[in-house]
């Protein structure tokens, strides 16, 4: 679903901007801190309802403006246009129009599909299980919405449960309340296993093909990436191309022995020690754990692979997302930039931000970004799309 | 800040739930600019409610009497049960007019963040209305969000340890929502295709 149109109304440093894209590949090329990011960040927003780098919708709002507005027209497979418009509204409800029409904004969001990779994304290799666990739900999230609702049901359950243990006093809970809570959490937590384990099945062939082919030429073994899905319950479930979804109720039942084996435990430390919040998704390298081993350009494609696997997993449903790609050419090899741009070239479209237009080897149209003193203040720096070229 | 008898009635409107202080301020002021009649009729309603209301000594419905319309009514179908957890959800499926049998209110879920245990409910008048009445059926209507559902479970265990048969209305029911919000038709289907735990 390439975009054909972005126009940001205060955002972050734009007070007004209008970018004319299409499908293909798009370089956004300027100095650092001239707001390229900012643009690729706009586009995810759209897409996930939140912000990459910041929490909370405060920071994406201009400074000494009341509301930021990001605007996409996209065309869809069919050729339809598809408008998506969401005012940010710092400490108020988000407002959102689709074709016009006022909606809300959760209906609005995740209309205009994309994969972001950002610089920040190092930490799905080197960063804690937690970061990889929020990985795989906002995969699901982004491909199908009740993913989200289910797991903040479960977090609320778990939120409870664990209120219970902590502060059920000398006597600890009554073992019929405890129970009556063990078996809500369950319910709530195998449906997020099954989903999760079902990504990493999914994921686990693009994600390696991806990885294999910015490494090597070949089909060297030593590359090989595999995905992992180790439950708190102590099993670990190899991703396994073509596997389906797991049964959730046998997942309930295996969370159930889980927390009944942990039960000891759970009552001295006052909370809730097996379910989905303590599950790790293991990434390994020709089966030596990433984390640890990788080089620094290995942890680089390994996170890219993760990302471009996801494009994978989320265009067998629906719309194939933009490719938003921030700064991700400038931390590979030569030979590596090559192979990504290749790949490159099988998108509909994709967005690359670059303070040096030579480390881009993409064919496409460059837009400049400039941070400009226009007569309104901020940049008009969708000008510079009309100075499009061909590399 | 406005001087005496008018800021008491804008702070006293403002401490009801879900008025902030500009709907309290516009509710004061059209109270003030209505026919002294009028005013004195919301404050008889408001007295007479906190007077001579109170709950039904069977059920914890809302009631004028010592028991409530609902267990007075000889027409009701004394032997299926329905447990909400508040007055309002009970509201709620009356509305549907699809349940024909009696109700139980809980006074509330189990929430441990709240410090609510089982004890704090109205679950020990429950399992004594078993025991003392002919109750063969027992539908839990409590709320479909995590709470509702804790407190289902903990109910259906208790209950099936007794022996009577336990059904939980189906979710045809937004989840995450309140039972009391839940349009009355989605209510009704979800009554029709209640399933037994």
């Amino acid at each position: 679903m390439p975009l054909e149109r972005l126009e940001l109304v205060d955002y972050r440093s734009f007070r007004h901007v209008r970018l004319d894209l299409g499908a293909g590949a798009h370089v956004l090329v300027g100095p650092n801190a001239q707001g390229k990011t900012n643009l690729l960040e706009a586009v995810h927003v759209l897409g996930t309802g939140s912000s990459h780098r910041v929490a909370g919708e405060g920071p994406l709002v201009r400074s000494g403006a009341r509301a930021a507005i990001v605007r996409a027209v996209c065309v869809l497979a069919d050729e339809r246009r598809l408008t998506v418009e969401l005012e940010l509204r710092p400490g108020d409800r988000s407002r959102a129009r689709v074709d016009g029409q006022p909606r809300r904004a959760r209906d609005a969001i995740g209309l205009v599909r994309s994969v972001l990779f950002a610089p920040e994304d190092v930490s799905l290799v080197r960063g804690d299980p937690a970061d990889r666990r929020r990985f795989l739900d906002d995969l699901l999230g982004q491909r199908r919405p009740s993913y989200l609702v289910a797991r903040q049901e479960y977090e609320r359950a778990l939120r409870q449960r664990n209120a219970l243990l902590r502060h059920a006093g000398r006597d600890g809970p009554t073992e019929a309340t405890l129970a009556a809570w063990t078996e809500t959490l369950v319910r709530a937590g195998a449906p997020l296993l099954a989903a999760r384990v079902a990504a990493v099945h999914a994921l686990s062939g693009p994600a390696a093909d991806a990885y294999r082919e910015l490494v090597t030429d070949g089909g060297s073994a030593g590359a090989r990436l595999g995905l992992t899905y180790q439950l708190s319950t102590g099993r670990a479930v190899p991703g396994r191309v073509g596997a389906g979804v797991p049964e959730p109720v046998s997942l309930g039942d295996e969370l159930r022995a889980g927390l009944a084996a942990a039960a000891g435990d759970e009552r001295q430390r006052g909370m809730t020690l097996a379910g989905p919040h303590r599950d790790e998704l293991r990434l390994d390298i020709g089966g030596l754990p990433a984390r640890g081993y990788a080089s620094h350009g290995e942890t680089w494609s390994l996170a890219l692979a993760l990302r471009l696997g996801c494009l994978a997993v989320l265009s067998e449903v629906g719309e194939e997302p933009v490719v938003l790609l921030d700064d991700v050419f400038a931390e590979l090899d030569e030979t590596r930039r090559a192979r990504l741009a290749r790949r490159c070239g099988d998108y509909e479209q994709v967005l690359v931000t670059a303070a040096v237009d030579e480390d881009v080897p993409l064919r496409g149209r460059r837009h400049e970004v400039r941070r400009d003193a226009a007569p309104h203040g901020a940049a008009e720096p969708g000008a510079g799309s009309r100075k499009a070229t061909e590399a | 800040m406005y001087e005496g008898p008018v800021q008491d009635l804008i702070t006293e409107l403002g401490r009801l739930p879900g008025v902030g202080p500009k709907s309290a301020q516009r509710l004061a002021f059209h109270l003030l600019s209505a026919e002294p009649e009028d005013a004195r009729r919301l404050a008889r309603a408001i007295l007479e409610a906190k007077e001579r209301v109170r709950f039904c000594r069977r059920c914890f419905n809302v009631s004028e009497r010592e028991e409530c319309r609902i267990c007075r009514d000889a027409r009701r179908d004394a032997h299926v049960l329905c447990v909400v957890e508040e007055p309002r959800d009970l509201q709620a499926i009356e509305k549907t007019a699809e349940f024909r049998g009696r109700y139980h209110v809980l006074g509330g879920a189990i929430s441990p963040i709240d410090g609510v245990g089982p004890e704090r409910l109205h679950i020990r008048e429950l399992l004594a209305r078993l025991d003392a009445e002919d109750i063969t059926e027992v539908v839990l209507a409590t709320n479909p969000n995590i709470e509702g559902e804790a407190t289902a479970s903990f109910l259906a265990r208790q209950l099936k340890a007794i022996g009577v048969p336990v059904s939980r209305i189906a979710s045809g029911l937004p989840v995450g929502g309140d039972l009391e919000y839940a349009d009355e038709v989605t209510l009704g289907r979800a009554f029709a295709g209640r399933r037994t735990l």
